[in-house]
């Protein structure tokens, strides 16, 4: 799950990590406001959405006025925003970040990932921020410095002064920058992130160290236990399909074929869409029903799946383990009972009760049509895409 | 021979009297497995499926000198339940649980560590579908009847992408030592080479395939182990070839984020490696029986 820059700010501030002084504003009033709260002469306004690269995309503004504020929040506010990340349908413009503009000496990159090589938190830095870390990690190697925190002691602080001098900062700008990381180390932890991002760290003329632009993702299978982390998850910033399918229990990913997937288990899931590709076709989504799928879910996986209008076929593969084919299979002719299915259907049914299960298609008199193995299943679909 | 687990094996359940643990259980029994015991905190002193129940692992190895432990308690409690296990002496302990912090996974790693490597803990999963010697036993939720015994190891992350390979493989006549799921999270018990390094161990077991899907370095590093260390033919196959970056693809640990983990560049590092690559998913069983002539085909040596 990731949350917005202004939250992540408010969370690390509360672990001791410096940040430009700033408010959210929901409109450009608002936006005007909080420059009187902030003081100063000079400010930045910045667009909230779930995406890096927003400067080069129009998305942060530099103020001199009120009236340069009002303008920039006027502007920002309820566009659509298409960053080099976000694809080309970009992604809405809510919130907007009004902060101090510092005076920037240098900018730095701090990043804490959770390593699955390491399995271990692992604290990553580079003396030139600003850009993406993997560009860096091209560029220039073996300038990266990394501390791995063991687990049973955390991060210590030596890892975080060797990081700050590694750097190359001052011994005051070091004191500084330790408190960022290991702030961030604990934020981390103790919130259940999977990544902490400050990109860049910069050290402004006056000798300060701040955090300008920071980013934070979170385990989602952790959230039941972080609250008040939850609760910052943004809908508006995910395709609402992925949304609708969390809440019936379902796992589904848009993706731009045209054959639609309904599959139980991730892997089989994957599977089937090599499988359809190798068959000459493209999958129009990811959607893994998972274990013990009830006729309701799978009525709901059918409408998730044909609320994308690209899709000209589906396919349903089911290796039932947990689940049985019987079960599906009624599953299946209900939720074409309820949920008007326009398009050919193929369905695969394998594992616990097949016969049963494909008795109960025949039986129905729907035009279903079946397949017995993966590839028949693929190459069906295929095939039945073309005639439409 | 398999590998993990046999008939005798003594199987408690950690969640024994709950809905999940009831019903694998039943099946587990109904499959051989000897199933000696359970462990639900407040029901100890019980009867349950005809086996007893126990507070603790402790007391519940202590009385029925159980080797293995099924976890299926709820992923709150899952890295308490592995460590509760790993600390009463369980050799062998399977996670089925989906869904489980992947930082409670670093602790719990970190944890078995503690213990001398004659006394540790072996984790498999979590979020997987656990493990069965075909015709043996079983420790998981898959449908037992869709293995057939024999010679070909089988380790994957995906569960039903497991079955797929298995029932493939019964079709063409080609059996199953032992198969076994390590899970789809991003921090898992045992990898590809924890599980390949005993397959090539096992006198049993003629032929391995490994089944893995996008993100994360284990199966690079598998493909390395492979072609360091094995001397028996492996297939390869990685799911998720259509997968687009940066996607989660249902599983907490399938996402390429990073360079080496698309499916194609995995695919390419096994087949340097000189593994058998299978060209779809409706090629494993056809694969995996290629590898067993590749291997039946190999000079046999004859020890002076």
């Amino acid at each position: 799950m990731d949350i917005h820059e202004y939250q992540a700010k408010e969370l690390l501030a509360g672990f001791g990590v410096p940040v430009p002084k700033g408010g959210v504003a929901y409109s450009a009033e608002q936006a005007v406001y909080r420059t009187t709260e902030i003081g100063g002469s000079r400010w930045v306004v910045k667009a909230q959405i779930h995406s890096g690269a927003r400067g080069k995309a129009g998305g942060v503004r530099l103020c001199a006025t009120d009236a340069d504020v009002r303008q920039a929040a006027k502007d920002l506010l309820g566009k659509v925003l298409v960053t080099t990340q976000t694809g080309p349908e970009g992604l809405p413009v809510h919130r907007v970040l009004v902060e101090q503009a510092l005076p920037i000496e240098r900018e730095l990159y701090v990043g804490l990932v959770l390593d699955r090589k390491h399995e271990r938190i692992v604290v990553v830095a580079h003396p030139h921020g600003g850009m993406e870390i993997e560009e860096i990690a091209q560029r220039e190697p073996a300038a990266i410095l990394r501390e791995v925190v063991e687990p049973a002691v955390g991060m210590r602080s030596f890892q975080a002064r060797e990081l700050a001098f590694g750097l190359g900062l001052g011994a005051q700008q070091a004191n500084q920058a330790m408190a960022a990381v290991l702030g961030a180390y604990r934020a981390f932890r103790d919130l259940d992130a999977t990544m902490v991002e400050f990109n860049p760290l910069v050290v402004t003329s006056d000798g300060q160290v701040l955090a300008l632009d920071v980013k934070m993702s979170f385990d989602d299978n952790a959230m039941f236990r972080r609250p008040n982390v939850a609760e910052l998850r943004d809908f508006a910033q995910e395709d609402p399909r992925e949304a609708d399918a969390a809440e019936h229990g379902l796992n589904y990913v848009a993706l731009d074929g045209d054959i639609g997937c309904i599959i139980n288990g991730a892997g089989l899931a994957m599977a089937t869409m090599d499988m359809i590709q190798h068959a000459g076709g493209e999958p129009a989504n990811f959607l893994d029903i998972g274990g013990g799928a009830s006729p309701d879910r799978v009525a709901a996986a059918f409408r998730l799946v044909l609320s994308d209008r690209k899709v000209k076929a589906i396919l349903v593969n089911v290796f039932a383990g947990i689940n049985r084919c019987d079960w599906v299979a009624a599953g299946v002719v209900q939720a074409i009972h309820e949920v008007r299915v326009p398009v050919p259907l193929v369905v695969r049914l394998a594992g616990t009760n097949v016969e049963e299960g494909r008795r109960i298609l025949t039986d129905s008199g729907l035009p279903i049509l079946t397949a017995d193995t993966l590839s028949e299943a693929a190459g069906r679909v295929v095939a039945a895409r073309r005639t439409v | 021979m398999s590998i993990l687990l046999d008939e005798a094996t003594r199987v408690i359940v950690q969640g024994f009297t709950g809905d999940k643990g009831t019903f694998h259980a039943k099946e587990m029994i109904a499959y051989g497995t000897n199933v000696v015991g359970g462990v639900t905190p407040g029901k100890g002193g019980t009867t349950h499926l005809g086996r007893p129940v126990f507070n603790t692992v402790k007391e519940a190895v202590a009385n029925t000198g159980a080797a293995a432990s099924l976890v299926l308690v709820p992923a709150p409690f899952c890295a308490d339940a592995i460590m509760e296990a790993a600390d009463a002496g369980v050799r062998l302990v399977v996670a089925i649980t989906d869904g489980v912090p992947a930082q409670d996974m670093m602790t719990v790693k970190r944890y078995l560590w503690r213990y001398p490597k004659e006394r540790r803990t072996r984790l498999i999963g979590p979020n997987c579908a656990g493990l069965i010697s075909a015709g043996r036993a079983m420790m998981g939720i898959m449908p037992g009847h869709i293995y057939a015994r024999g010679a070909v190891g089988v380790v994957t992350r995906s569960g039903t992408l497991g079955y797929e390979a298995a029932s493939q493989m019964k079709a063409l006549g080609v059996g199953v030592t032992t198969s076994v799921g390590i899970g789809g999270d991003p921090i898992n018990g045992s990898s590809f080479v924890d599980i390949l390094a005993l397959f090539e161990a096992d006198p049993e077991t003629e032929a391995v395939m490994m089944i893995g899907e996008i993100g994360g370095p284990q199966e690079a590093d598998a493909a390395v182990f492979v072609q360091e260390h094995m001397t028996k033919p492996v297939v390869g196959y990685v799911a998720g070839l259509t997968a687009p970056k940066g996607r989660r693809m249902g599983h907490a640990g399938a996402i390429i984020s990073a360079f080496g983990d698309a499916a194609a560049e995995k695919a390419e590092i096994m087949r340097s490696a000189g593994l058998i690559v299978a060209p779809s998913p409706a090629e494993l069983g056809a694969a995996a029986a290629q590898a067993l002539r590749r291997r039946a085909s190999q000079p046999v040596l004859v020890q002076q």
